[in-house]
C-alpha cells in the first residue's frame, strides 16, 4: 500500500440561501452540501465518488481543489495543507491538482483556439512560451489522441468527444499528480465515452495520475475506481475497495443503487428494489439516518429515526453507515 | 399475426443547414411497424436520427428548414398521418398518439398549474369542462404515484421534483388513453432510483391499458429491461431490427456489436486493473456527408470493397418467420468475412 497523495478529512461546506423575495425574509436556511467527509487517495490509485443528483459530490469536488472555501476540514496533497495555504503557496499547489468538468461545451472558451486554451496554462505557471510551448501542445493533443493539426480549431468545430480530449489535455499541460474528472464522460455518448474512458485509463498508468471520479453512473465507476464511496444527503454511506462493494455491498441505499441500474441483458433477473420517494431536501435532512424515509431494510426499526449511525468497518476495509450493515436484506 | 398500428415506410426528413454546407439527411429511407400493445425500441447514439423519426410521426419538425420528402408514409390505422389536414391530425395527436419528451424542466409550462397541463387535453379532445377535466388530472396524478394528488394538482412545475415533473409529463400523456405512447429518453434526465420508478409505472401502465411503446433511448440496460423489439439507428438508417432477446444475444450488425461491447456494464465481472473497454474507432459522420457504400465501414472492423461502393439494403437474418431479423450488412452474404482485421 502506498501513502496517501490526497488526504481529506472532516469536511464541510454548508451554503446559506435567503429565503423570500429580495432577502426581506431574513430567515435565514443552510443546506447541508458537504456534511462531514473524509477520504484519502494512495498516489497512482482512483477512488471513485458516486451518488445521486444534489448528494454533494460536487460540492466535494470543488472544495478538495478549493474552488469554493469548505467552511470546516482540512485537505493535504502530498503532505501539504492546501486550506492552509496562503495566495502564493496555492497557485504553486494549483498546478499540481487539475479538474476536468462534465460539459465539454461550456468549460472551454468559445473564442480561443485549441492552442490558446492549452498555451494559457503554461504561460501561466511559467513552464513554456514560444517554440517549446509549441512543442508541448502538439504532444498533448497526441497524447490524447487528437490530430495535432487541431490547435488551430475553435471549440465549435469539435465534437463532444474532441472536446472533452482538449479540456483533458489542458488538465495535463501543467504535469498535475492529482486530478479530479467531475462526471467527465458523463455527456459522451457510449461509444466516444468507451474511448475516453481508456485514455484515461493509459494516461493514468503512463504519467503515475491519481484520480478523483465523480460520477453518477456506477457502471461507469466499476470500470475506472480502485475504491468507490457512496454518498447520499453531504455524507458518504459506504467505503469499500471496488470489488467489494459491487459483490457485496452492505449499505442499503448503495445495495437500492445497484440494483435500480438496468443491465443490457433481456434475460438479467429483475430483482429491481424501487426505493420510494424522492432524496429529501438537504435543507432539513431527516434525523436519525438520513436514508430512514426510503429504507427497505427489513430491520429498520425506531433508532433509524433517532440515531445517526457512524460510519464504520464492517469488514476488512469497508465502510458503512447503517445499523444493520451485517445483516441481509 | 395483427395489423400493425403504427406502419413507417420509407421515412426521409431533410433539414437545410444555415451556412448552405448542403442538406442534412436526419433520417434517411427509416421503415418499421409498430403493433398493438407492443414496446419498440429505438437505440442509437447522437445525431442518428432517432428523435427525428418520432418527431416526424407526429409532425413536430419545423418546416423549414426541415421537411419531409415525397415518397414517405406514415400510415396510423390505415390512414396516412402526412396527407392528413391540420385538423384531422390535432384530432390524433395527444389523442390518440401522445407523446412524453426527455427534459421534464422545459417541456411543462411554467406558468400553468400540473392540473390544468394534464387536463387540457380531456377538455380539447373530449369536451371535458374545466371542472371534470380537474377531477381526471387528479385521478391520473393518483394513476401514475403521485403522493397527495389533491393538493399536486394546483401546485406548479417548480414545486415538484424532476421525477414528479416526469410523472405529470406521463399523466398529460395518458390522460385520453393514446393507443401509442412514444417516449423521447424519458428518463434519460432522471438519477437511477428515480428512472427505476418511472420505469415500473411505465411497464405497469402498459400492461394496465393496453397500448403499445415506442420507446426511444441511447440505453442498453433500459431496451434491455423494457422492450419486445428493437431497432438500431445509425447514419439515419435502420441497421438492425430484431427481437430483444435475439439482438442481445446475437447482434448482427458490427455496429450493434460494437455498441453492445463499449457499454461499461454493472453485471460484468471486476474490472482487471488496468483493463480496457472495447470501442468503436472514429465518430458519427456529419448528416451532411454520409459515407458513400455502407454508412458504417470507415468505422467498421470487418469493411472490405463492397461495403464502400454498394449500400447495403436490410437483409433477411433467416432466423424466425422471413422480417423477423433484418440486418443492413453485406456481411449476411459471406459471414465467412466476420473475422477483424489484424
Amino acid at each position: 500500500m502506498t501513502a496517501a497523495l490526497v488526504q481529506v478529512e472532516g469536511l464541510v461546506k454548508h451554503f446559506r440561501v435567503e429565503r423570500g423575495l429580495f432577502r426581506l425574509g431574513r430567515s435565514r436556511r443552510v443546506v447541508r452540501a458537504v456534511d462531514g467527509v473524509s477520504f484519502a487517495i494512495p498516489a497512482g490509485r482512483t477512488l471513485g465518488l458516486v451518488g445521486e443528483s444534489g448528494c454533494g459530490k460536487s460540492t466535494v469536488a470543488r472544495s478538495t481543489l478549493r474552488l469554493i472555501e469548505p467552511d470546516a476540514g482540512s485537505v493535504t496533497i502530498d503532505g501539504t495543507d492546501i486550506l492552509a495555504a496562503g495566495p502564493r503557496q496555492l497557485r504553486a499547489l494549483r498546478r499540481r491538482m487539475q479538474i476536468v468538468f462534465q460539459d465539454p461545451y461550456g468549460s472551454l472558451n468559445p473564442r480561443m483556439t485549441v492552442r490558446q486554451t492549452l498555451a494559457e496554462p503554461l504561460a501561466i505557471h511559467r513552464l513554456a512560451r514560444g517554440a517549446e510551448a509549441e512543442r508541448r501542445i502538439a504532444a498533448l493533443l497526441e497524447e490524447v489522441g487528437l490530430d495535432p493539426a487541431f490547435a488551430k480549431a475553435y471549440p465549435h468545430e469539435l465534437s463532444g468527444g474532441q472536446r472533452q480530449r482538449v479540456g483533458i489535455a489542458r488538465a495535463l499541460s501543467v504535469e498535475p499528480e492529482f486530478v479530479v474528472l467531475d462526471e467527465a464522460v458523463s455527456a459522451l455518448d457510449v461509444s466516444v465515452q468507451a474511448q475516453v474512458l481508456n485514455l484515461l485509463t493509459d494516461l493514468q498508468q503512463r504519467r503515475r495520475l491519481t484520480y478523483l471520479f465523480i460520477a453518477h453512473d456506477l457502471a461507469v465507476v466499476k470500470y475506472i475506481a480502485d475504491q468507490v464511496a457512496v454518498m447520499y444527503l453531504g455524507r458518504i454511506v459506504e467505503q469499500a475497495p471496488a470489488a467489494a462493494l459491487y459483490q457485496a455491498p452492505r449499505h442499503p441505499y448503495t445495495r437500492s443503487l445497484l440494483s435500480a441500474i438496468p443491465a443490457p441483458n433481456p434475460n438479467a433477473a429483475r430483482q429491481r428494489i424501487v426505493l420510494p420517494g424522492d432524496v429529501p431536501s438537504p435543507v432539513a435532512p431527516p434525523p436519525g439516518c438520513h436514508f430512514h424515509p426510503r429504507c427497505p431494510h427489513p430491520k429498520k426499526n425506531d433508532r433509524c429515526r433517532v440515531e445517526a449511525p457512524r460510519l464504520r468497518e464492517v469488514a476488512p476495509a469497508h465502510f458503512a453507515a447503517c445499523h444493520f450493515a451485517e445483516e441481509p436484506m | 399475426m395483427t395489423e400493425p398500428l403504427l406502419r413507417v415506410r420509407d421515412l426521409k426528413t431533410y433539414f437545410v443547414t444555415e451556412q448552405g454546407s448542403g442538406t442534412a439527411r436526419a433520417v434517411d429511407g427509416v421503415s418499421f411497424e409498430v403493433h398493438p400493445g407492443e414496446t419498440l425500441g429505438i437505440v442509437g447514439e447522437s445525431g442518428c436520427g432517432k428523435t427525428v423519426t418520432s418527431l416526424s410521426i407526429l409532425r413536430l419538425i419545423p418546416e423549414p428548414p426541415g421537411h419531409i420528402r415525397p415518397g414517405s408514409f406514415i400510415e396510423f390505422e390505415g390512414r396516412n398521418l402526412l396527407t392528413l389536414a391540420p385538423r384531422e391530425l390535432r384530432a390524433i395527436r395527444g389523442n390518440q398518439i401522445a407523446m412524453v419528451f426527455q427534459e421534464p424542466m422545459t417541456s411543462l409550462n411554467p406558468v400553468f398549474t400540473a392540473g390544468d397541463q394534464i387536463g387540457e387535453a380531456a377538455v380539447v379532445h373530449q369536451g371535458l369542462s374545466r371542472k371534470a377535466a380537474r377531477r381526471r388530472a387528479i385521478d391520473m396524478l393518483r394513476l401514475v404515484g403521485i403522493p397527495d394528488p389533491e393538493e399536486r394538482v394546483d401546485h406548479y412545475p417548480h414545486q415538484l421534483s424532476g421525477g414528479m415533473r416526469q410523472r405529470v409529463m406521463i399523466a398529460m400523456a395518458l390522460i385520453c388513453h393514446p393507443k401509442l405512447l412514444i417516449a423521447d429518453e424519458p428518463t434519460t434526465a432522471l438519477d437511477v432510483t428515480i428512472q427505476a420508478q418511472i420505469l415500473e409505472l411505465l411497464d405497469r401502465l402498459q400492461a394496465d391499458l393496453g397500448m403499445a411503446v415506442m420507446l426511444i433511448t441511447h440505453d442498453l440496460g433500459v431496451v434491455a429491461g423494457s422492450a419486445d423489439r428493437v431497432i438500431v439507428m445509425y447514419a439515419g438508417q435502420v441497421v438492425e431490427q430484431a427481437p430483444t432477446v435475439e439482438l442481445f444475444a446475437r447482434p448482427l450488425h458490427p455496429y450493434s456489436e460494437g455498441l453492445m461491447a463499449s457499454v461499461p456494464r454493472i453485471d460484468a465481472p471486476p474490472r482487471q486493473r488496468h483493463g480496457r473497454l472495447h470501442t468503436i474507432p472514429g465518430q458519427v459522420p456529419a448528416a451532411t456527408a454520409w459515407p458513400p457504400g455502407c454508412r458504417f465501414h470507415p468505422r467498421c472492423p470487418y469493411a472490405w470493397d463492397r461495403c464502400r461502393q454498394e449500400e447495403p439494403p436490410l437483409l433477411d437474418a433467416g432466423t424466425g418467420e422471413p422480417g423477423t431479423h433484418t440486418v443492413r450488412c453485406w456481411l449476411l452474404t459471406e459471414p465467412r468475412r466476420r473475422t477483424p482485421r489484424p
